[in-house]
């Protein structure tokens, strides 16, 4: 069977690395060079006093890409550890939203209605708007938007994933 | 220890000095002036200076190669740089370690397009093993002694350090190599025992073995070859090796099958068609070797050893990864199966061998000899005749038939005495390379086998090895034709010779003596061995202008999107039918 006939499969990584420039550079780089997929990824310095960020990737590909993809990751100089968060046992993943919702009357009732469904926090609120957070799995923030849709959704911002293995163990 | 402040420039000829660096291949430029400066003070470097930082680079790669040392390049900013970028891509295909120091205009000026900027670290990102971009005075000594463990370890690779020129001129204290320990980069070395234990359950049962051997084995040292040879030589097994891997396995030994892939002997490739298992030692089942992967080695259990993780699974779904240094793999494979009790089943790998035998008969390198004109493989079987049994002689090539046509008919017996440019196929490498080679072995017959159409890529080098007295010997097979494309168009394209043919070529002896070297040339087979003679005799640099058959095509050949037993041998059998037999009888 050749690559392109395999299924594809999502993965979750979680990449600890030096935070110096260039880094996420190379990593983009890599999966564009590579024509690997990225369907959304995050990065924030994570450990202020060892100059670490954690970077994590969604992706997807057959299971002969997605080792590839580990492999390439560990093997960029600066990159500290590649954890397969998918493939490595329970973890729990979260994406934080802010949704803009425009319009009055009967919509905006309906849309504050919805987002205490949701647990969404206001915050951001004028007499024609409200700014929403929601922060949940990505089907969850893909629900909110499409009930959002037709109320009035102005605009939204999106994180991406960031997951983390459950249990007391650390990367 | 005192803390006496230097300038960066200072720092940075005393890194180089204290890696063990005693030749530079380099270029100056405005943003290197500094350190240009430095090396004009001190008498440790020798710096060679050559005439397009493309050069450098693969002169470093032929030093590097030819040693097992870091190459070292110094270039400019901008154009220096740019220049350089093939030459790094070429050492990241073919995993050779250099360190390319590259001038950057003063840190203020960064990203405002200044004279001679260039994006260097964003540039050449995708084309080193890494790259760094100093920004301060306090991180030039360290910086450097850590591009030089990444250079050199595990897979070894291109790694280039951007230097504004504000951070040469500044001061700050130098770091000893001893001080810098990298934080991540710890490639594994060691063998993982389970992989071992498996992979010598494989070698005893084994009926159809092949070993089939890449540049790694080279790559890792002297130590990794006569590791490679105690194995193969105590379980007997046939020994293939790829372009990069020649001379990792003795060509004479009578357990070599030679080089594989699409310009591989028939035994080879055969043999890796019929194994039923294969060890890949430091090789990467690359396109060229592999040929259609859905019909690569069909029954074979594969062993695949490699330092680089990302190389297993890459190409080939292999049944046992063995993530190692290749030599250290190779000799805790053999120990673990001395201890097991050295078995193979030696009656079936005789009969493998009885198979082999009959595939090495066809004789897949056989040509029609011509009285008249000149065979290109004439050519080389006589140079090869007439280097035979020498320990000091070094070949690069260029890129193209002549380079198949020399990994076919020269023979390496040892390993660092074959450069050549595998996985990029860079065009022009060749006369570089041996000007490396030279700096690195003065006293040593160093001959790039060259076309006519890739030496004058970067023909000006020839400068270069006359003002350093580097006697390096052209060998070019003029055939007036980019030999290699004109093949594919007569095989594929319908014989329509689009602009392959190398019109307006220069009379390459007067261009030797324009050059200062002495220029031969040899138009009928009856002067080859003249020529030869007096140019391994000449002190001095000398071009070989060797007036080749025009439409000679190099065989075998696996033509693209085929498997192994679809190969097409030269001469004058029917190949197809002879082929599709052999295919029969084996799949």
């Amino acid at each position: 069977m050749t690559a392109t006939e395999q299924p594809q499969e999502k993965r979750i990584f979680a990449v600890v690395v030096d935070n110096e420039p260039g880094v996420l550079a190379r990593v983009i780089g890599l999966f564009s060079g590579r024509g690997y997929n990225i369907e959304s990824l995050t990065v924030a310095e994570t450990d202020p006093t060892g100059h670490l960020s954690r970077i994590t990737i969604v992706t997807s590909g057959t299971l002969m890409v997605l080792e590839q993809i580990k492999a390439q990751l560990a093997r960029l100089v600066p990159v500290h550890g590649v954890s397969d968060l998918t493939q490595e046992g329970p973890h729990v993943e979260r994406e934080l939203v802010l949704v803009k919702v425009a319009g009055g009357g009967a919509r905006r009732i309906e849309a504050l209605r919805i987002a205490d469904i949701f647990r969404a926090r206001v915050v951001d609120s004028t007499h024609r708007s409200f700014v929403f957070e929601v922060t949940g799995s990505t089907e969850k923030i893909d629900a909110f938007i499409d009930l959002m849709r037709p109320l009035g959704l102005a605009d939204l911002a999106r994180t991406g994933v960031v997951a983390i293995a459950r249990g007391a163990e650390s990367m | 220890m005192s803390v006496r402040t230097m300038t960066g420039a200072e720092m940075i000829v005393k890194a180089l000095v204290d890696q063990g660096v005693e030749a530079v291949f380099g270029y100056p430029g405005g943003a290197v002036l500094p350190i240009y400066d430095e090396i004009f003070k001190q008498n440790r470097l020798r710096h060679f200076l050559v005439r397009q930082e493309g050069g450098a680079v693969h002169a470093a790669e032929g030093y590097a190669r030819s040693t097992g040392k870091v190459g070292v390049v110094l270039v400019t900013s901008g154009p220096g740089a740019t220049n350089a970028v093939t030459g790094l891509t070429d050492a990241l295909m073919d995993s050779i370690p250099i360190v390319c120091l590259t001038g950057q205009v003063p840190t203020h000026l960064i990203g405002n397009d200044a004279f001679q900027e260039a994006d260097t670290t964003g540039i050449t990102r995708p084309c080193t093993k890494h790259n760094y971009l100093i920004r301060s005075p306090r991180d030039v000594a360290s910086t450097i002694h850590e591009a030089f463990y990444v250079a050199r370890s595990g897979r070894p690779g291109p790694v280039v350090v951007d230097i504004p020129k504000d951070v040469q001129f500044a001061a700050g204290v130098y770091r000893p190599p001893e001080e810098v320990k990298h934080k991540s980069y710890k490639p594994r070395t060691r063998p993982e025992p389970q992989a071992v234990e498996e992979t010598v359950a494989l070698i005893e049962a084994a009926k159809r073995p092949v070993v089939y051997v890449g540049g790694g084995v080279i790559n890792s040292g002297p130590a990794a070859s006569r590791a490679l040879r105690r194995l193969v030589e105590a379980t007997g097994f046939p020994c293939t090796q790829t372009l990069m891997g020649l001379g990792a396995f003795p060509a004479s030994h009578p357990q070599s099958i030679g080089m594989l892939g699409m310009h591989g002997l028939y035994e080879a490739n055969l043999a890796m068609h019929g194994a039923d298992l294969i060890i890949a030692v430091g090789a990467r089942f690359d396109d060229r070797v592999t040929g259609l992967l859905s019909g690569f080695a069909p029954n074979a259990k594969k062993v695949h050893i490699d330092i680089d993780p990302s190389s297993i699974n890459k190409n080939v779904i292999v049944d046992v990864p063995v993530v190692a240094d290749a030599g250290k793999a190779v000799e805790a494979i053999r120990r673990r199966w001395s201890a097991r009790g050295g078995r193979t089943n030696y009656r079936a790998v005789e009969k493998w061998w009885r198979e082999i035998a009959k595939w090495r008969k066809r004789d897949c390198l056989k040509y029609e000899h011509d009285d008249k004109v000149i065979k290109p493989q004439y050519a080389l079987e006589r140079l090869q005749a007439k280097i035979a049994g020498r320990d000091d002689v070094y070949v690069t090539t260029e890129v193209g038939q002549h380079q198949m046509w020399a990994a076919q008919f020269l023979r390496f017996e040892r390993p660092h005495h074959w450069m050549t440019s595998g996985g990029l196929g860079t065009m022009g490498y060749g006369l570089p390379a041996a000007i490396g080679v030279q700096v690195a072995h003065p006293d040593a017959l160093v001959i790039d086998v060259a076309g006519e159409a890739s030496i004058l890529m970067n023909i000006q080098e020839l400068s270069t090895a006359s003002q350093y007295r580097l006697p390096v010997k052209l060998f070019i097979l003029n055939n007036q034709w980019m030999g290699m494309v004109r093949q594919w168009q007569e095989l594929l394209h319908g014989e329509r010779y689009s602009e392959s043919y190398t019109d307006s070529l220069p009379d390459f002896v007067r261009l030797a003596e324009a050059f200062g070297w002495t220029g031969l040339r040899a138009e009928r087979p009856e002067e080859m061995d003249d020529v030869i003679d007096a140019m391994i005799a000449a002190d001095g640099p000398v071009i070989a202008d060797v007036q080749v058959a025009q439409m000679e095509n190099c065989f075998p050949m696996i033509p693209s999107g085929k498997a192994h037993n679809e190969m097409i041998l030269g001469g004058m059998e029917d190949p197809e039918a002879e082929i599709d037999a052999e295919g029969m009888v084996l799949v």
